[in-house]
């Protein structure tokens, strides 16, 4: 017998079938209903400050936990609100259902208040999307979302939800998924899977690329196997990061524009590359014509249209990346290490990941370091920038679930939500935001929700007082003209901002107070900003300059001295015009 | 190279909006496009001609095959292929010049289905090449105004494209 209940019941029975524990949103005039009925249910709702932060939390939330993140927001602005965190989601294919109140559907194109064509607007951002207009379609369009969002390759759907449909009456019915246009590949073709073995057999210098898709798939402990089983070096993208342990002898770490010389080189000399749930993204492959150019190519990916995308792929294998590897350990026999494996130890020798440590001024690289020793087991979020590449560097990664970041958008401010949607995610984890000056103001109002909900992250600014991605491009390629890169030490204090929201504010000046300080922070059970005033001139090195080829990769100048000056001096001269000569 | 490709699609809202938000998007090149009904009204079909190289077509049927909202995406070559197209002509056509017209509607087995004492409307149907002949040769007479639909194309013989 099925029940009679308003659209909004339908809506939250909907999500309550489809295993959603948590959502977070901000209400509006036109998700009263909604709210109403969220009020009388159990569901856990997370006010956020802003709607941006609120997308992000979900995609932190569904990234740390492999559930769909669900965030809410009300129409118009709050709609748009959401757009950056959609898009963010459906670069880095994260499985997240984003429900939008829409205007009553008489007034729908009558530019009603506060009406967006939020479905218009998020067409080319997600991986599918709905306008409700009738209240009996509810059930069936959240079932179907939530297929779409977790199958094949994951993404964001976005529900956009008129007034009027979560008021009115409807019977409860739950239909079965019925999508004639859409299949998601799970099962690999066996005879392309014998042809990828085959070629890794005959391979004498084969490296696996591994992508973002090995982590959605859960396919890291295939990896291991079938890496380990044939003594094949493995590199990761920045969505890759940790499927494959960065202190195994195998490992290569990062490669492309930041990643490792060993890593870059060893693409460039390799007879076969196995790319596992990768896309040859630009900051991976640079010059796409000179990348490697003695290799074969065996691109296994969800998605069919990945392949053949960006570069020539010799075997194509469409399949689930777990699916495909496991069937790959099966094909292929065990391999000894060989000379292929000797000159790649050779080059980690030679050209290690490395900085300049400093005694009187703190290296943001020391403060990744410090923190992979003292929270080695740390979910690590990042923003966007030096801060992000430093924690790929520096952080010696281990677990697929526990580094997120925002690859393919590159969301400065994405960080910090996306740290509270994984601790909410992951209570038991310690989550930490690794942040610079810059990124961390972008979404930094969500301190509130942190301290009111009681969600201790903790924040690690690597505080430079300046845009350093952009100001690092500036140096190297402006002649060292800093338009609109310096923000400046004292914008703002960011223990009293700390305190302002009721969190917990340190702050480490010099290199002998950065473990103290971790140290207290990983004590804390209040979300902590930790700031580390560190060196303005650090540039992330090694990098390929854009559009050249990957081994064209430079070892860039740590630290110029006169540099340092001249970027100090800025600091003063603002620090004066704020606050006069006495305030410096 | 030119392609033509059939598509297969719901027959819902904003499917239209989504195949060409696509092309734009991932910078596809789009000759022309006709939508309409198929026996089934659930589904409608398209036609969508496309301007690219064999890595480009590969990448147009697999990104448009992603949308939920399309069933099947097939390629119709041109020698396995019938394809026709409908355009309706208006001309200048006064006493003098209104046999010759005829005698050129004539030889495109075309259609007149207006006339007034100084136009005509002609309806022609054929391939591309065709239409653009006889255009070619209304021209001298004036062509006042023009409307094409863009090609529809099926595969010879007994094999099918359906949902």
């Amino acid at each position: 017998m099925s029940k009679k209940m308003t659209g909004a019941q339908a809506v939250l029975e909907s999500l309550k079938r489809e295993g959603v524990d948590i959502v977070f949103g901000l209400p509006g005039g036109v998700l009263l209903p909604l709210y109403d009925a969220i009020y009388q249910s159990d569901l856990r709702h997370i006010l956020v400050r802003h709607e941006q932060g609120a997308a992000h939390m979900a995609d932190g939330y569904a990234r740390a936990t492999g559930k769909v993140g669900v965030c809410i927001a009300t129409s118009g602005p709050g709609a748009t609100n959401l757009v950056t965190g959609i898009a963010n989601a459906y670069m880095d294919s994260v499985p997240m259902v984003a429900i939008t109140g829409q205007v009553n559907t008489w007034l729908i194109g009558k530019d009603a208040f506060q009406e967006a064509d939020i479905t218009g607007i998020t067409l080319p951002i997600t991986k599918h999307n709905y306008l409700l207009r009738s209240a009996k379609d509810i059930t069936r369009v959240f079932r179907e979302a939530f297929y779409i969002a977790r199958t094949g390759r994951p993404g964001p759907v976005l529900i956009d939800l008129p007034r009027d449909v979560t008021v009115d009456e409807v019977e409860f019915t739950w239909p079965e998924v019925n999508l004639p246009g859409y299949h998601p590949s799970f099962k690999a073709h066996e005879m392309q899977i014998k042809k990828a073995a085959k070629a890794l057999m005959e391979a004498e210098r084969p490296v696996i690329y591994v992508g973002g898709g090995v982590k959605y798939a859960a396919a890291h402990r295939e990896l291991y196997s079938l890496a380990t089983k044939i003594n094949a070096p493995v590199t990761t993208t920045l969505m890759g990061i940790g499927c494959f342990p960065e202190d195994h002898p195998l490992s290569l770490g990062m490669l492309g524009m930041h990643g490792t010389k060993y890593a870059n080189y060893a693409i460039q000399e390799s007879d076969l590359i196995l790319a596992v749930g990768a896309r040859f993204d630009d900051r991976v492959t640079g010059k796409i014509s000179s990348f490697a150019p003695r290799a074969k190519i065996v691109h296994i990916d969800v998605d069919p249209a990945e392949v053949g995308k960006n570069v020539r792929v010799d075997i194509p294998v469409v399949g689930d990346a777990r699916n495909a590897l496991e069937g790959l350990e099966k094909e292929v026999l065990p391999k000894p290490r060989g000379p292929w494996n000797e000159k790649i130890d050779a080059w980690r020798k030679d050209h290690p990941l490395t900085y300049i440590p400093d005694m009187t001024i703190i290296k943001p690289q020391y403060v990744i370091e410090k923190l992979c020793e003292l929270a080695p087991d740390a979910i690590i979020t990042t923003e966007v920038g030096q801060n992000q590449m430093w924690a790929a560097q520096f952080f010696v990664h281990k677990d697929p679930q526990k580094f997120i970041s925002s690859g393919g958008l590159g969301t400065m401010g994405y960080g910090f939500p996306a740290a509270i949607g994984a601790k909410m995610g992951r209570p038991e984890c310690e989550v930490i935001d690794i942040a610079g000056d810059g990124s961390f103001l972008m979404n930094s109002q969500e301190l509130a929700t942190a301290v009111v909900n009681d969600v201790p992250v903790k924040i690690a600014i690597l505080n430079n007082g300046c845009l350093g991605m952009v100001r690092q491009w500036q140096e190297l390629f402006f002649e060292k003209r800093y338009s609109a890169t310096i923000l400046g030490r004292t914008s703002p204090d960011f223990v009293k901002l700390a305190e302002a929201y009721g969190a917990v504010g340190l702050r480490a000046t010099k290199p002998s107070e950065v473990e103290p300080v971790i140290r207290a922070a990983l004590a804390s059970d209040r979300p902590t900003i930790m700031d580390f005033i560190v060196n303005p001139a650090e540039k992330v090195s090694p990098m390929v300059p854009a559009g050249a080829t990957i081994s064209e990769i430079l070892e860039l100048e740590w630290c110029e001295i006169e540099h340092i000056g001249h970027l100090e001096k800025h600091y003063s001269d603002q620090r004066k015009s704020i606050f006069g000569e006495e305030g410096c | 190279m030119r392609h033509t490709i059939a598509v297969i699609v719901e027959n819902k809202s904003g499917v239209l909006t989504r195949i060409a938000g696509l092309f734009s998007r991932r910078s596809f090149n789009i000759d022309g496009l006709s939508v309409g009904a198929t026996d089934n009204p659930e589904y409608s079909r398209m036609t969508i001609t496309v301007e690219g190289d064999k890595e480009v077509l590969e990448q147009v049927i697999k990104q448009l095959s992603k949308l939920i909202n399309v069933i099947r995406v097939s390629e119709l070559a041109p020698a396995e292929s019938v394809e026709r197209e409908l355009a309706i002509i208006k001309v200048t056509a006064d006493k003098e010049s209104r046999s010759e017209i005829m005698q050129i509607v004539n030889i495109f087995r075309a259609k007149i289905i207006d006339v007034s004492a100084r136009s005509m409307i002609i309806e022609v149907t054929g391939d591309e090449e065709k239409i653009n002949a006889i255009v070619q040769l209304l021209r001298q007479f004036g062509i006042k105004e023009m409307a094409r639909t863009g090609k529809v194309s099926m595969i010879r013989g007994t094999r099918v494209i359906k949902a």
